[in-house]
């Protein structure tokens, strides 16, 4: 069957006109068949290149081996042993650029679905009853800021190896971006809270509504708490502004302001949940990264007739994952490539009534190596829009480093750690994620954390007693 | 949970509570502010910090019935909880020490007033609190604010006590009486329209003002934007930044349009909540 080797088993997903107005899942994940034939397409490389796309290096031929196999059991474990988040890395790693980017069927055919194959592996863990239970060895306690999913992973990788480990999460529920920022068509909540679970039931103690830099700082945790080493996953949370005239009128969100009314307060249950969002008949969304195509395909499911991106430079150089791209696609996202906003429009009232835009062409390429999208005289034009969606990009909050003495960062306001180890310029804080590299990845924060916390180990473990 | 150790209605829209927050308690500076969340799904609130007691572990707030969420903290009684407090937020009040100083207070931003008021006069700094209500009944903490500053000046806009008129007439005669009674330093907190009003009548005399912002907030620790207020032609995150800015330099016409984008909405939700207290919200907003 030709077929079967040149051609990803497509993923069942929800018909598009129906989940354009639905917040469940989109895709919905193969079926044993489907698996284990995509699990067949494998050709078991004698030197697997997929394992060098993944940045923690989990060993994909085996865990698609042990699925070809039937041994679910163990390619959960050979799974979990790399990534502790593969449930949700399974959805939302850029694959194409990554392990799957790598991998030697791709060129000439589609690259072998290991995102598929490791999310359907991750969701029939789920489904098993896990017998987990704290095994604390030690008595040095970690104290963790952030519960995204690099303090999450950390976390869990010290609990593992036997420490006690405390979170102190600012927002009133744990997962970060994973929370308030990604979602639930792509990531529903459960898979993030059987997550979370996991590492409660390991002994993992979350402490919410606790800012550490206002509620306690870091010295308070290291000498008056007593944490013998720390570990910040703070994120890169801060939304930037364009600086054009009318951002401010009523109906112009930042995307986390937009994504964490609606994900983390419920706003689409409004009334029953109490926070609200006003969503009108159009919204232009700016931007066109994870989290422009997550606010605009969230405001069709709001109940926009019509959504739009609106980006400056190309589809070329749109950095969304790109199943995402072509599933925003499907459901009637509009596109304006080479579009630069100028300025929102009054009403008169107050609220957003259009974008102001020009048009641009590519020039030659800029510091960030691609070609800088240049205005084109006498192009300007209005979209008449209602909502203004900015999905331009955030900086590391500077809550905890205005508050903490010798901690180094960059001139962006990244903490500055070691890129093996995560230590910072503080004796045993150690830091990771989007606090560190700006806004990335979950696999990078996770492999941060999780670097992290052999980094931690060791340290501790040199220690004398 | 946090739990509520004592509440006491202060008017008929207005309820003091003291929280059992010891971390929060600890680290509190005036002017800063917590978000709180009465139940699952319910909205975070930002709530200024009135006063603390660090021995105790205790915070006090005042809340004011604005709507939906308002409502159902005024509902609570010691012994109850309310399910998310966190903080605390924002930056203190930024003043130099010395000289005089003069709080300005109208509804629940006369509570927020109580710390700073105890921590100048301790300092020693001249203290004055103004205190504005439209009528007797809903003049607040007058007593507790005469034992932290100075001299505590009760306005009324119908005469039932102290001046005859609003806090800034009073403001304006401080001002040109000169002497050791004149200010040099404002803060005032209350509604956006009060606060606008102070510092149009500090502005002529180049007298330091600042002003409590309160914008919607979602998340009050910096990562949603959705707080910003336009301070000398820039945007700034009043719950990182502020909430107390420089009063001459605030966008008051844009703050005040961004504060009713949800009026529709507020409406449901207070609707669905019902009159806990027995009062519409006309009347909650009309005691400002
Ligand atoms: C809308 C959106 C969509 C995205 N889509 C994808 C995708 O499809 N694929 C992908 O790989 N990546 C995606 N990303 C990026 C990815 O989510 C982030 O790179 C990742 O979440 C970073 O993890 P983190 O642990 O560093 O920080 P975060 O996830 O940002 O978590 C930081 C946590 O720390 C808490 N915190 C901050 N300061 C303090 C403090 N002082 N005290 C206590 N707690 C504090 C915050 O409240 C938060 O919970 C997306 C991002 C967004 C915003
Ligand atoms: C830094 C800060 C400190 C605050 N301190 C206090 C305090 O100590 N005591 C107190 O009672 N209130 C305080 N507020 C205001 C309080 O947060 C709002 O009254 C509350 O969010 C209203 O919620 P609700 O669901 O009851 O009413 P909603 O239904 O949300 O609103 C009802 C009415 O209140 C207005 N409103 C909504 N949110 C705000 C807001 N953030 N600020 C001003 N008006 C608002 C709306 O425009 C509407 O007219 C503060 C606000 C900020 C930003
Ligand atoms: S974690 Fe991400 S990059 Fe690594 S194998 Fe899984 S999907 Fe690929
Ligand atoms: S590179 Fe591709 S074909 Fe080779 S082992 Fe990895 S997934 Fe399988
Ligand atoms: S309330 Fe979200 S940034 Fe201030």
């Amino acid at each position: 069957m030709p077929v079967r080797r040149f051609d990803k088993t497509p993923m069942p997903a929800q018909e598009a006109q129906a989940r354009a107005h639905n917040f469940f899942e989109v895709n919905g994940g193969y079926t044993a068949a489907r698996a284990a034939f995509e699990a067949e397409r494998c050709l078991r490389c004698q030197h697997p290149v997929c394992v060098d796309g993944c940045p923690v290096h989990i060993p994909i031929r085996d865990f698609i081996h042990a699925v070809a196999a039937g041994n679910m059991t163990g390619a959960a474990r050979i799974l979990r042993s790399a990534n502790p988040l593969p449930a949700i890395c399974g959805r939302v790693c850029p694959q194409e650029s990554q392990c799957e980017a790598e991998c030697s069927m791709g060129g000439r055919f589609d690259p072998v679905a290991i995102g598929h194959l490791e999310r359907y592996v991750a969701d029939w863990e789920r489904t098993q009853a896990l017998a987990i239970e704290p095994a604390i060895t030690k008595t040095a306690k970690i104290g963790i800021i952030g519960a995204g999913p690099s303090g999450l992973v950390c976390a869990g990788e010290l609990a593992r190896l036997g420490y006690p480990v405390t979170i102190y999460e600012a927002l009133h529920a744990p997962g970060g971006v994973l929370r308030y920022g990604i979602p639930e068509f792509r990531l529903p909540k459960a898979v993030l809270d059987w997550e979370i679970d996991i590492l409660r039931a390991m002994g993992v103690e979350i402490v919410c509504n606790v800012i550490i830099g206002k509620t306690l700082t870091l010295d308070d945790l290291t000498n008056r708490l007593g944490y013998a080493a720390i570990f910040i996953g703070t994120g890169a949370g801060l939304p930037q502004f364009l600086g054009i005239p009318g951002e401010n009128l009523n109906g112009v969100y930042s995307a986390n302001e937009f994504l964490t009314r609606i994900n983390l307060m419920r706003a689409y249950d409004f009334p029953n949940a109490d926070t609200p969002v006003r969503v009108g008949k159009r919204v232009a969304v700016i931007g066109a990264g994870n989290t422009a195509m997550d606010a605009v395909r969230t405001a069709l499911r709001m109940g926009a007739d019509e959504a739009m991106i609106v980006y400056r430079r190309s589809d070329e150089e749109m950095s969304a994952r790109v199943e995402e791209y072509h599933h925003a696609i499907e459901e009637g996202v509009a596109f304006h490539w080479l579009t630069g906003p100028l300025e929102v429009i009054d009403d008169g009232s107050g609220w957003a009534a259009g974008l102001k835009c020009q048009r641009m062409e590519l020039g030659e390429p800029d510091a960030s190596g691609r070609r800088r999208p240049v205005p084109i005289p006498d192009s300007e034009f209005v979209l008449p829009v209602d909502n203004v969606v900015l999905a331009i990009g955030t900086t590391p909050n500077p809550l905890l480093t205005r508050t903490t003495a010798g901690l180094a960062t960059t001139a962006k306001g990244c903490l500055l750690a070691d890129e093996a180890t995560g230590l910072t310029s503080k004796t045993m804080v150690f830091a990771g994620g989007d606090a560190v590299t700006g806004a990335a990845t979950v696999i990078l924060a996770a492999g941060a954390g999780k670097r992290a916390a052999h980094a931690i180990d060791a340290a501790l473990s040199a220690q004398p007693h | 949970m946090t739990r509520i150790l004592d509440a006491r209605r202060l008017t008929p829209v207005t309820k003091l509570f003291r929280l059992d927050a010891p971390l929060i308690a600890a680290s509190a500076r005036p002017g800063q502010f917590v978000m709180l969340r009465v139940r699952e799904g319910g909205e975070r609130i930002p709530i200024t910090i009135a006063d603390y007691d660090r021995a105790a572990g205790t915070i006090t707030i005042v809340v004011q019935e604005a709507g939906a969420t308002t409502r159902r903290v005024c509902a609570l009684e010691p012994g109850d909880s309310l399910l998310d407090v966190a903080g605390p937020l924002g930056s203190e009040i930024d003043l130099p020490p010395g000289g005089h100083i003069c709080g300005v207070g109208g509804g629940f931003g006369a509570a927020a007033l109580l710390c700073l008021m105890r921590e100048r006069s301790a300092f020693g700094d001249r203290t004055t609190t103004i205190l504005g209500a439209r009528t007797k009944e809903l003049v607040i903490l007058a007593d507790e604010l005469a034992r932290v500053s100075r001299s505590v000046e009760v306005c009324t806009d119908d005469g039932s006590d102290g001046f005859h008129g609003f806090v800034t007439q009073r403001l304006a005669q401080l001002i040109a009486g000169g002497g050791p009674g004149r200010p040099d330093a404002v803060v005032a907190i209350g509604p956006m329209a009060m606060m606008r009003a102070v510092a149009d009548t500090t502005r002529p005399h180049g007298i330091k003002t600042l002003v409590s912002m309160d914008p919607l907030m979602v998340d009050g620790t910096g990562m949603c934007g959705g707080c910003r207020v336009n301070v000398g032609g820039q945007p700034r995150f009043a719950c990182v930044d502020g909430p107390c800015f420089d009063a001459h330099e605030v966008d008051f016409d844009t703050a005040m349009r961004r504060n009713k984008a949800y009026v529709r909405e507020e409406k449901i939700a207070s609707d669905l909540v019902g009159c806990v207290s027995g009062r519409s919200q006309g009347d909650a907003s009309q005691a400002l």
